[in-house]
């Protein structure tokens, strides 16, 4: 009976005690949004409303640019008050449109759709192009694109992502929790588009409730729910699928290449509300956790929130931060303050207090392969990253860095303390600006 | 916010783990081995232990002053070396020999190729070979085990795999006084090196080593089973001459060499395949020597020739890449 | 005995015969003028006139494709002597060492946030910018200094970069792969520079480091044909600098210094020497 896990990963303790039980809580609206216009992977969209525009809820504000690409949508309704580069969650200044928030909140006409059935599959992923659907779980890759594989690659099994591996975030188990309907209705839609695939839910042993809900819920629906071993990275899109399947993304391929398709629960939800109810994707569950934060929550925010906000909605802060890190702690990005807005990407806001941060000096390597033995994808962190210090890249690469994730474990193991993601990441640089180069 | 906040690159927490931390854990295995040797040795044993550590702290001090290299002897690797290579001398060594040892170890093993991490060979290793061929008369006066004497004039006496080697050129047989000694050897009351002796009290140590999950089964499961296949291939050829698996076990510093020398993180692959190819070669090689080669005793020899071929293993010998169909273990 | 000598003499005759042979057979054709070439040069393998290595560089030469005086490191003592193993004329350049424009450490500059991770400018470039407020100033984290072949490169104490301009050749590694284009060159018979790369208004300047540059004019006042303020950074215009020294004392910020009083603050370096008029061989 071959076991449902992966080789490698770590086990970080888990910390979603805070945050577990507490109840998805709406956030309360500010009165400023700064809303990117970078949100996803892909080309940024296109700002197409003007300084003094009265904008509604849900409307476009600026355009898709390419297949690889989505819309951006109002927040809220209200008056554009900039159009400008804004501080950005990815380190720099990027486009933004910014809006005063009228006190109306009125939403755009959003049409209904009441017969899913009528619905053509090109239609559905349509309407998910044109409501912005993007990865929830993190990654924001544009939904539409993940659904239209070429007929040449057919799936046969449809995974949704309720793993949520990373320690402190808790969204998306009390989104399985809570909002069990929507996910199902999502469901519903993939299950047109992908019409007779296996669909299954993974979600890990952590989450016992969750797992017994949707088990219920799922009986006599064709959806299989999958508990997991508990390990980081299991909610890594390839290991998910190595787990339930067996199967291994080919590498530098995807998913689809060997038949299946991967969306996180969030991600299928807003797939339920954009294709049933013209909903666009404007706001989405998030974790503000962390032992600076007085009031640990799961909120329900929208786009453009300022951070500093959602973290005044959670009580604000006892003492300063050590770290303030957007996303998990394993693979969220380290910000320099909270005077950034939150975006379809922002999972959780995690505030450490510097007691909390490891801080010691690196050391050298000594060859102990705790990081050998935690990589997902059977890589030797260690010698990529001697490699890529030398600046010998072509080894670099010879050692397969391209494969690398980026998940943290190996870093996270090392008793040296050497940034090996650092690192690694340094190395796939210099390697893709070769190739480029050529 | 008054204080400014850190920035790194993800990942923004860590397991905890420290090369002191395995350091320590390290010596505290190796303690119930020390324990026994100077139950069995007495107070020499305890004195060779004390110089050889002493020797390998002062001597790593003094080298990293001399080449403005910041000191590193709190992470703890400098008494570990001390502590392996005094459980490989004999426990009569002279002051002189042990202090030299900690010498050759530390300076020549490991701070000339660089410190910590970047030491081709095992340093307690190193040092003992040096000693071996430059001392060979002072390196193999063994004493026979007076438990909890005091006394330095420990009664002389021959190794059961010195023993072995001058019968079989003698007579071409197993001598009578080695058989059904096991129980003696896995305990410790045998002649030999201060800490080759207890098989038993070694393995103890090994037992929390795997616990604390700082030794995994590669290296030391590979090396033991490829001695038992291989002697145990020569016994049942000729069982008159050759000795069974259960002797090489426990005798000549098999259990020492499989757990703690060839275990040696920084000297050793860092791929699974690697440590098992690795443990192999370090059994096929202890055997041959011992039973073909000039010397009765194989352990250190087969360690060090394996740990010069450790960067060609780990050239060759590569986990599968997530995602990349196998075409065989080498590449 | 015998047999040994014999046998072993043998086997050095025939292993002599053979290299010998190999020599003559397998001798690889080489311009002479190739090899002299390679001796004037300086051997540092930099790669400053664009070529792989010293030996690259002197094929090109006798292969026509380039100018004698392409090798900052060897100058012009080296062309004068390439020149004349080749037979041509060539104009000597003038020598340009780099300088880092900026004085800002980490007592006199402020940060954004405390990094952590690879000691590496590149590498800290990439985490929101660079620990540094100052978005043009020296991060102090010696990539440059390391990646230098001829050493001319210190880290202060306090986290700045100071290149020597004796030790300098002028080979641009350092240029190339500063995240943060602070290194600039000039020419080796100025000595005097504005030490600032930030182009913010002064009041934001002065928000974010003791010793930039804000932009108030007075060192263009003072010298107007040897200072030009572009887009609210002062710097030595370096064809009439004959008199920028008169400016360095009026500076408020005390940005602007001449090498000759001496290096930035925690270098080690003596003050320079200005360069004699004519190049010496």
């Amino acid at each position: 009976m071959r076991q449902m896990t992966f080789a490698g990963g770590v086990h970080p303790p888990d910390q979603k005690q805070a945050t577990a039980h507490k109840p998805i809580e709406d956030c309360p609206l500010p009165a400023e949004y700064v809303v990117p216009m970078a949100q996803h992977i892909g080309a940024p969209a296109n700002p197409c409303v003007a300084v003094g525009d009265r904008v509604l809820k849900g409307q476009v504000i600026g355009e898709a640019r390419g297949f690889v690409s989505v819309p951006v949508h109002a927040p809220t309704s209200g008056e554009v008050t900039a159009v400008e580069a804004r501080p950005h969650p990815a380190g720099s200044s990027l486009p933004a449109v910014v809006i005063r928030a009228d006190d109306e909140d009125r939403w755009q006409e959003r049409p209904a759709v009441e017969d899913l059935a009528a619905l053509e599959a090109e239609d559905i992923i349509d309407l998910i192009r044109r409501a912005g659907v993007v990865g929830l779980g993190g990654a924001t890759f544009p939904a539409h694109v993940k659904l239209s594989p070429p007929p040449e690659k057919p799936i046969d099994t449809v995974i949704l992502n309720g793993v949520e591996c990373e320690p402190y975030l808790t969204a998306d188990h009390r989104l399985m929790l809570e909002e069990a309907d929507r996910l199902l209705e999502g469901v519903a839609v993939l299950q047109k588009i992908f019409a007779s695939c296996r669909v299954v839910i993974g979600i890990e042993e952590n989450k016992p409730d969750a797992i017994e809900l949707l088990n219920q819920r799922c009986s006599g629906r064709d959806v299989e729910v999958v508990p997991l071993p508990v390990k980081y990275p299991q909610g890594a899109e390839k290991q998910l699928i190595k787990a339930i399947t067996g199967r291994e993304v080919p590498s530098g391929g995807l998913p689809m290449d060997i038949g299946v398709v991967v969306q996180n629960v969030g991600t299928t939800a807003a797939i339920a509300d954009a294709v049933l109810r013209g909903t666009p994707l404007i706001e989405r569950v998030c974790t503000v956790t962390g032992a600076a934060v007085r009031e640990p929550k799961n909120l329900r925010i929208r786009i453009g929130m300022p951070v500093a906000h959602l973290v005044e909605a959670c009580g604000g802060i006892d003492e300063d931060p050590g770290k303030i890190i957007l996303g998990g702690p394993m693979m969220g990005i380290a910000q320099v303050d909270l005077a950034i807005p939150a975006t379809r990407g922002t999972s959780g806001v995690l505030l450490l207090r510097e007691q909390d941060l490891p801080l010691r000096q690196e050391g050298p390597c000594i060859r102990c392969a705790r990081c050998v033995q935690g990589c997902p994808a059977n890589l030797l962190p260690t010698t990529i990253a001697a490699y890529g210090r030398l600046d010998r890249m072509e080894e670099a690469e010879d050692y397969r860095a391209l494969d690398c994730i980026e998940c943290g474990c190996c870093s996270f193991s090392c008793p040296a303390a050497i940034p090996l993601v650092q690192t690694i990441r340094y190395a796939k640089a210099a390697i893709m600006a070769r190739k480029r180069s050529g | 916010m008054s204080q400014q906040v850190y920035l790194s690159s993800s990942p923004h927490i860590h397991s905890g783990g420290s090369t002191t931390k395995i350091m320590r854990a390290v010596i505290y295995s190796l303690l119930p081995a020390c324990a026994v040797a100077i139950f069995f040795f007495g107070l020499p044993a305890l004195f060779v232990l004390l110089l050889s550590v002493l020797g390998c702290l002062v001597c790593e001090v003094v080298c990293q002053r001399l080449m403005k290299q910041p000191v590193t002897v709190s992470d703890g690797s400098a008494v570990v070396t001390g502590i392996l290579l005094a459980l490989n001398l004999p426990p009569s060594s002279p002051w002189w020999m042990t202090l030299l040892g900690a010498f050759f170890a530390i300076a020549i093993g490991k701070q000339i190729f660089g410190g910590l991490g970047y030491n081709l060979f095992n340093p307690a290793l190193v040092a003992r070979v040096i000693l071996l061929i430059s001392f060979p008369v002072q390196m193999t006066t063994w004493s026979k085990p007076e438990p909890l004497s005091t006394g330095l004039d420990a009664v002389s006496a021959a190794t059961p795999l010195g023993e072995w080697k001058t019968a079989v050129m003698l007579t071409g047989r197993m001598p009578e006084s080695l058989q059904g000694g096991t129980w003696d050897y896995l305990v410790g009351n045998m002649p030999g090196c201060v800490g080759e002796v207890s098989a038993l009290a070694l393995l103890a140590g090994a037992v929390y080593l795997f616990w604390r999950k700082i030794l995994t089964w590669h290296i030391p499961l590979s090396y033991v089973a490829s001695v038992v296949v291989l002697s145990g291939l020569f016994w049942l050829v000729d069982s008159d001459k050759y000795p069974d698996p259960v002797f090489h076990l426990v005798t000549g510093g098999l259990v020492l060499g499989a757990f703690y020398m060839a275990t040696d993180m920084v000297t050793t692959p860092v791929s699974a395949g690697g440590m098992v190819l690795f443990g192999v070669g370090c059994g096929v090689l202890t055997v041959i020597i011992r039973l073909f080669g000039g010397y009765p005793e194989g352990v250190s020899f087969a360690i060090l020739l394996m740990n010069a071929a450790t960067p060609l293993i780990d050239r060759y010998v590569r986990p599968r890449t997530f995602g990349v169909a196998r075409k065989g273990v080498l590449q | 005995m015998l047999t040994a000598i014999f046998s072993l003499g043998g086997i050095g005759l025939v292993a002599a015969v053979a290299l010998g042979l190999a020599a003559k057979r397998f001798a690889v054709e080489v311009d002479p003028r190739e090899l002299a070439i390679l001796e004037a040069l300086p051997g540092a393998n930099c790669g400053a006139c664009g070529y792989p290595g010293c030996a690259g560089y002197a094929k090109a030469l006798v292969a026509g494709e380039i100018d004698a005086n392409q090798c900052p490191p060897g100058g012009a003592a080296a062309a004068a002597k390439v020149a004349n193993i080749l037979g041509v004329e060539v104009a000597i350049r003038e020598p340009e060492v780099a300088v880092v424009l900026c004085q800002g450490d980490n007592e006199t500059a402020s940060n954004r946030y405390r990094y952590l991770g690879l000691t590496d400018c590149v590498a800290a470039q990439k985490l929101a910018g660079g620990p540094k407020v100052c978005p043009g100033g020296c991060l102090g984290l010696g990539t440059c200094a390391r990646i230098c072949p001829f050493d001319a490169i210190e880290m202060t104490p306090k986290g700045l970069a100071v290149i020597s301009r004796e030790k300098c050749t002028g080979c641009r590694k350092c240029i190339s792969v500063c995240p943060r284009q602070v290194i600039r060159m000039a020419p080796l018979k100025t000595s005097v520079h504005v030490l600032c790369n930030s182009h913010d208004k002064g009041a934001l300047v002065r928000k974010y480091c003791q010793v930039g540059c804000i932009s108030c004019h007075i060192c263009e006042k003072t010298v107007p044909e040897a200072y030009v303020i572009e887009q609210l950074l002062a710097r030595v215009d370096y064809d009439n600098a004959g008199n920028a020294g008169a400016a360095v004392d009026k500076c408020p910020t005390h940005c602007i210094r001449d090498f000759v009083a001496g290096y930035p603050p925690g270098s080690s370096y003596p003050p320079a020497v200005v360069p004699v008029k004519s190049d010496a061989a």
